[in-house]
């Protein structure tokens, strides 16, 4: 990732506070083309909402799920949005948490709990299509 | 900003985020706190949204708190309120693209963006449940 040969530290400086960890446009990248992907996701999600939902009675909400371009249409959404915010998240630690071991651990946190109920939601709307 | 407290970063003084004390109010600086405010209100919106997901395929009984609990006036209001941060870290998302071009930053440019965001996140909320309540949507 990174061009040492282009790069305007000294090798020193590079090394004294460890520098960066060369992969700041990856991320830098994936918050972008998710932060595009939630900007036809988002909107669509809450237009359907709107249309198709009467209320946030279990019958309304069963039916929605139900349906297949709902269901996929959600997933995708669940995707890009905990993809998105697990970035964002880790940025705003990053830069107001100081202690080490603190960070540490809100950072685990954020990717752990952002994994499993990612993977809970998705599996509840495979639930809601396929019967459990 | 990670290593600003490890001695051998003090070697030199290096420059350093602006102080909130001494820096003059304005509204790109507001733009940039509610971008993370919102973002941090949606990611806890997210999280609701899959427990949301979960509670529906919980089935009928685990269900019932949680939609008596989204059609209550508190549930309402918290929904209006996630469309509004929404709103806004939507425009101000595509005020950053726009900066990422490279075109925007100009002074002026960037407070008359500011403001544009501002207002819709005021506006297109108030708008939606004006069009939800009267527009006559569910027939």
């Amino acid at each position: 990732m990174s061009a040492p040969q282009r790069s305007m530290r000294t090798p020193l400086g590079r090394v004294r506070a460890n520098g960066a960890s060369g992969q700041g446009t990856g991320q830098f990248i994936g918050q972008r083309v998710s932060a595009i992907a939630l900007l036809v996701l988002g909107l669509w999600f809450l237009v359907s909402v709107i249309l198709q939902m009467h209320g946030p009675g279990f019958v309304d909400s069963i039916d929605f799920l139900s349906s297949p371009v709902n269901a996929v249409g959600v997933i995708l959404l669940l995707v890009a949005a905990f993809y998105h915010m697990r970035i964002g998240m880790k940025e705003i630690i990053e830069d107001y948490i100081h202690k080490h071991a603190t960070k540490t651990v809100l950072l685990l946190l954020n990717t752990l709990v952002l994994v499993a109920l990612g993977a809970g939601a998705i599996f509840a709307v495979l639930i809601v299509n396929f019967g459990a | 900003m990670a290593g600003a407290t490890r001695p051998q970063d003090r070697l030199q003084d290096r420059p350093i985020a602006p102080h909130l004390s001494v820096w003059r109010w304005h509204i790109t600086m507001a733009t940039s706190i509610l971008h993370r405010a919102t973002g941090t209100a949606l990611y806890g919106g997210a999280i609701l949204f899959a427990l949301w997901l979960i509670a529906i395929a919980a089935g009928t009984e685990t269900y019932a708190p949680v939609g008596a609990l989204l059609a209550s006036p508190v549930g309402q209001i918290a929904l209006y309120l996630l469309v509004a941060a929404f709103a806004f870290h939507l425009a101000n998302g595509i005020r950053h693209f726009i900066f990422d071009s490279g075109a925007g930053l100009k002074p002026a440019d960037a407070d008359a963006t500011a403001w544009f965001a501002i207002l819709f996140a005021v506006a297109a909320p108030i708008g939606l449940w004006v069009l939800v309540t009267f527009g006559g949507l569910h027939r």
